[in-house]
């Protein structure tokens, strides 16, 4: 796998949102606004779809495992990159992290139909380019791509 | 089948959203919000028993024609508002999940 790299050039336009540990009650809102100003620019419906898919998945898992973090959209000439970033705690096995079925999600965050161990498969499967890096102790970073 | 048609025709409850001229292609149930979004296609009626705000971002995300809460499971007031803010329709029945597939299964929904 590529080294995560955040590559700012040819960016016509930066989104930039902060996602609050545990915050339940706003999770979904920077996708929705990722997905409506790409939705503004004509971005075709199936691409709108993958980001956001891939931009919710990711902003669940910050409300869900992280410390905080931050989600960023570069919206660029011939792709969209979403880029995810957290405080912690990062993951020791990011192969696990990986497999369909498998969660750390808490009782309650099930009870409200999280926690399926889809997030990071589905963000995957929806992306043309995957990264991750993660440091236990440190955080996780992604970064995903949809070509158009 | 359009959403007015459960209202009109079937005595769901719209709480909330406004475009009930809209059709329903298709329909689909599951509670797993991750499972949904793998899955869930445009134009939508999706029946679940969640009632949280996080719904509301699945639907919108996955452009759903509606959200159907059976068994007559309430939602909360903030969640109903939240829906109007989002324009998000939803819609409340006292029906299981297999009644209200069989009412759109005959009305063409396939």
């Amino acid at each position: 796998m590529k080294p995560y790299m955040k590559d700012p050039a040819n960016a016509a336009m930066k989104l930039h949102y902060e996602v609050a540990k545990d915050d339940f009650a706003r999770a979904g809102e920077a996708s929705s606004k990722i997905k409506s100003v790409l939705k503004q620019l004509g971005i075709e419906g199936g691409v709108l779809r993958r980001i956001a898919i891939a931009a919710y998945e990711a902003e669940i898992n910050l409300v869900i495992h992280s410390e905080g973090g931050t989600v960023e959209a570069f919206i660029k000439p011939d792709c969209i990159e979403l880029y995810i970033e957290d405080k912690g705690p990062g993951i020791a096995d990011i192969d696990l992290a990986m497999t369909q079925g498998y969660s750390t999600a808490n009782p309650a965050a099930r009870e409200m139909g999280f926690g399926a161990g889809m997030g990071l498969p589905n963000m995957q499967k929806v992306c043309d380019d995957f990264t991750i890096e993660s440091e236990p102790g440190e955080g996780t970073r992604i970064k995903m791509v949809v070509n158009y | 089948m359009h959403i007015q048609d459960l209202i009109e025709k079937h005595g769901f409850v719209k709480l909330s959203g406004d475009d009930t001229a809209r059709e329903i292609k298709r329909v689909y149930t599951c509670d797993l919000l991750s499972w949904v979004m793998a899955k869930g296609k445009s134009d939508t009626a999706w029946i679940t028993v969640q009632t949280h705000n996080n719904i509301l971002a699945v639907a919108s995300l996955l452009d759903f024609a509606c959200i159907i809460i059976p068994e007559g499971i309430q939602v909360p007031e903030e969640v109903i508002e939240k829906a109007n803010e989002q324009n998000v329709i939803l819609l409340s029945t006292s029906l299981e999940g297999y009644e209200i597939f069989k009412i759109l299964y005959e009305a063409g929904v396939r």
